[in-house]
């Protein structure tokens, strides 16, 4: 270690004094050497020397967001659409707390993040002085880690070292408070070092005897089942690509959950749709009934599980996790796995390989027979009602997008709500890192500043935001960013003119009383987009969609497009809170397989 | 269904000496709902860079499973070992304070001379003792203690470390 105070870990030379800049000159080498080429910011008092450095370089671009909320979407949507960190830049107090959503979001579904707050100067921290916050004490269960900078020569070192954080491990959002003083002040620079973190080293490689273990219940499975979540799109393409690779060699059904999309190829027949509260029948039935459960890089979430006491009851469960703390957390498994899904991947195909024992491969058959007969359900189908002038429905107006995106590389972000679920539902990603939803904390809001950092990332892409209109209005000032940068996303919302999963839950389970879930006095969005530079459409009857789409992806431009879809459509199949996976509720005219079990319990879960 | 029993667990944590730390650890119960039983914190190295926190709490073994996961998912931790799960050493110490005269302040003293308390402050009527001990062992002095005039106690909370050669590195 090379410094006086033991915290040195990330080794590296510490420039000569005589050549120390400033403390933001210095930050900014440290993002450059961190590979660092966007930052998503917004300006204020306590980062104004952090922007004069920014305005005298050309290395690292900064792009204005119009909310600090939406500069952290952004990264995210930059992040998971890179697999590179995503960099935010804030100033304090208000600058720091409008941000806080956004890191929320990065923490549950493990995006890396790094987001720089102004702070005031270190003399007047704890005085309540102008735009001061407790920036590290909101932030702490905020994100994964947060710094106060309280010394210049902590400075670079905590750069560095918040990256490492950031994306080592299960990845999240790292805030680093810097004080008005330590960026003006000069700091000693040092380059990123090769040295592993002084205590935090998650485990990466698994056990080769949970490995063993893993695979020995894997070649004895008759009913088994692939579950993968967010943790393969995580740990890289080559994640995505050993997964499919494994999948097809075992010839076992996969299933994956709302962060798992893209994971494996959507067209593949192995592929059973999503899981969980909105996933298909088929997923759903197969994970009840299965004998051997491989949970890869998913989490046992409750929109997953469903009532747990009731969850997969007769099945062996083998949990794979970079997460330790995630396994055994809610449903308790017989082999956990701790390591990278890639790493994992990698050894299950091997041993697979070295096990000589034939898997069963006429109960397999019958498992798939079965398989198939829930498939014929049909459980996704729906009417939509040909004849011009007939109301759009919701899941038709994401098929026709999906199908006239075929031959484009495209990437999609949603808002929450009920056209978020179809999204899901109905447009298939065959590849990683294209698909970028709020999954765990569900934040309205999200979609169109996440595509515009896709779009940063991705500028020759098409980037589509499947929208609602309440959602929309969370961050619609971002459309003022998409003009300022010219960055041509195609905001895609499914007007039902209500908040529809609020409505969808009130109709179930709160007997049809609609309570503050209409959206009223909507703006015309067409306008609005007219008066953001972008271009505004609008299909009102099922033989206008086409012509819309075809439109919104012909122009260089952003694009709102409204389509008003029918009000009253609900999600379906749905697991009501608090019941099981087989008491799915299926839609109109199509019987439910179990008692749609609504439990006052289950009143009480979210 | 049953739910399973409550254990109590004794739990060290070796961390980084850095500011926040111990509100990480504390912020990390009160989030998730955990429940704290005693809580000592202090530099355990010469340099002062690493401090050790014992933490004794409750709950199912699948919830005293996850406390350990997640105390040990918190990046500046380096280590964190369930002394629970072996023969270990834990001690706690209290200062007491008894205010009384006449028999009540002789029995005081005399059940203090059994505890092997030590009187480290007196008054003609009060006594502060020193008790260091077993948590139990402080809960059953302090219950005698109290007819006989407790005025004020301060505990520290545990100290644990495990028996023979083993170490928490
Ligand atoms: C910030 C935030 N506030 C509230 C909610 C609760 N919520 C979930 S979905 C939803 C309605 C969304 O309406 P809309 O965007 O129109 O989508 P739709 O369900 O109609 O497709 C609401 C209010 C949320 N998820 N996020
Ligand atoms: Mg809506």
């Amino acid at each position: 270690m090379t410094e006086t105070d033991g915290n040195g870990t990330m080794d590296g030379t510490i420039a000569a004094a005589e050549q120390m800049s400033s403390g933001s000159e210095a930050l900014l080498r440290a993002l450059k050497a961190q590979g660092v080429e966007v930052i998503f910011g917004y300006p204020g008092g306590a980062v104004l020397p952090i922007y004069d450095a920014i305005f005298q370089q050309n290395a690292i671009r900064h792009i204005l967001v119009r909310h600090e909320q939406a500069a952290v979407h952004a990264a995210e949507g930059y992040a998971r659409s890179t697999g590179k960190v995503g960099v935010v830049l804030v100033t304090s107090g208000p600058g720091a707390t409008n941000a806080v959503t956004g890191l929320v979001d990065a923490l549950m579904d493990s995006i890396p993040i790094v987001c720089l707050c102004g702070q005031v100067p270190t003399h007047l921290i704890g005085n309540d002085a102008f735009q001061e916050a407790d920036t590290t004490g909101i932030t702490r269960p905020a994100t994964k880690h947060n710094y106060l900078v309280k010394r210049s020569e902590d400075l670079v070192r905590v750069v560095h070292e918040a990256f490492y954080v950031a994306r080592a491990g299960r990845p999240g959002p790292v805030v680093i408070d810097l004080p008005k003083d330590i960026l003006i002040a000069p700091a000693p620079y040092r380059e990123p070092g090769e040295a592993e973190h002084r205590s935090y080293r998650p485990r990466t490689q698994p056990d080769p005897r949970r490995i063993k273990e893993a695979v020995a219940l894997l070649k004895r499975a008759r009913r088994p089942i692939i579950y993968a979540g967010g943790g393969v799109i995580n740990a890289g393409p080559e994640a995505s690509r050993l997964l499919t690779q494994f999948a097809r060699m075992t010839g076992f059904p996969l299933t994956a959950t709302l962060m798992g999309l893209g994971a494996f190829p959507a067209s593949d027949p192995l592929f059973l749709g999503m899981l969980g509260m909105h996933g298909t029948y088929e997923s759903n039935l197969a994970m009840h009934g299965c004998d051997v459960m491989l949970n890869i890089g998913a989490r046992f979430d409750d929109r997953v599980t469903g009532r747990l006491n009731a969850f997969s009851p007769g099945s062996k469960k083998i949990h794979v996790d970079i997460d330790p703390a995630n396994i055994n957390k809610s449903v308790a498994v017989d082999v956990a796995i701790v390591g990278d899904a890639a790493a994992v991947l990698r050894a299950l195909i091997a041993a697979w390989r070295e096990d000589s024992t034939p898997p069963p491969r006429e109960a397999l058959a019958q498992w798939w027979e079965r398989i198939g007969l829930w498939r014929e359900k049909k459980a996704l189908r729906y009417e939509q009602p040909a004849a011009p002038g007939s109301v759009i429905k919701p899941q038709y107006a994401i098929e026709r997008l999906y199908q006239a995106t075929q031959g484009r590389e495209t990437y999609v972000t949603t808002e929450v709500g009920q056209h978020q679920m179809w999204a899901a539902q109905y447009f298939k990603f065959e590849q990683p890192n294209h698909w970028m939803t709020s999954g765990g904390l569900g934040t309205m809001g999200y979609g169109l500043p996440a595509a515009m950092g896709v779009q940063v990332a991705h500028p020759q892409a098409l980037v589509v935001d499947i929208a609602g209109e309440a959602s929309t209005l969370m961050n619609i000032q971002e459309m003022s960013t998409l003009a300022q940068y010219r960055l041509p996303v195609k905001v895609f919302i499914l007007n039902n003119h209500y908040m529809g999963m609020v409505r969808q839950w009130q109709e179930l389970l709160h007997g049809g009383r609609y309570s503050h879930s209409y959206s009223e006095a909507l703006p015309d969005f067409v306008k609005l987009a007219e008066s953001f530079h972008a271009v505004g459409l609008r299909a009102r009857t099922v033989d206008e969609l086409d012509g819309v789409i075809a439109e919104m992806l012909a122009v260089d431009k952003p694009v709102i497009a409204d389509i008003c879809v029918d009000e009253t459509e609900n999600v379906f199949p749905m697991i009501p809170s608090g019941a099981a996976h087989n008491e799915m509720l299926l839609g109109p005219g199509q019987d439910s397989p179990g008692r749609p079990g609504v439990t006052d319990e289950g009143m009480a879960l979210v | 269904m049953a739910e399973p029993a409550l254990r109590s667990a004794t739990v060290s944590v070796l961390v980084e000496n850095e500011s926040g730390v111990l509100a990480r650890v504390i912020g990390l119960f009160s989030g998730r709902g955990y429940n704290i039983d005693s809580l000592t914190v202090a530099p355990v190295e010469r340099d002062g860079s690493k401090s050790r926190i014992t933490v004794v709490t409750r709950g199912t073994p699948m919830v005293i499973e996850q406390i350990k996961a997640q105390l040990d998912r918190l990046v500046p931790v380096y280590k964190v070992l369930d002394l629970s799960e072996g023969p270990h050493l834990a001690r706690e110490l209290a200062l007491i304070k008894v205010i009384g005269a006449g028999e009540k302040r002789a029995e005081a003293l005399r059940l203090a001379e059994a505890f092997r308390a030590r009187v480290i402050d007196a008054t003609t009527e009060s006594f502060t003792f020193e008790l260091t001990g077993a948590t139990d062992k402080l809960d059953a002095f302090l219950d005698l203690m109290r007819p006989l005039g407790l005025a004020e106690v301060a505990r520290t909370g545990v100290a644990a470390i495990a028996r023979g050669m083993k170490t928490i590195y």
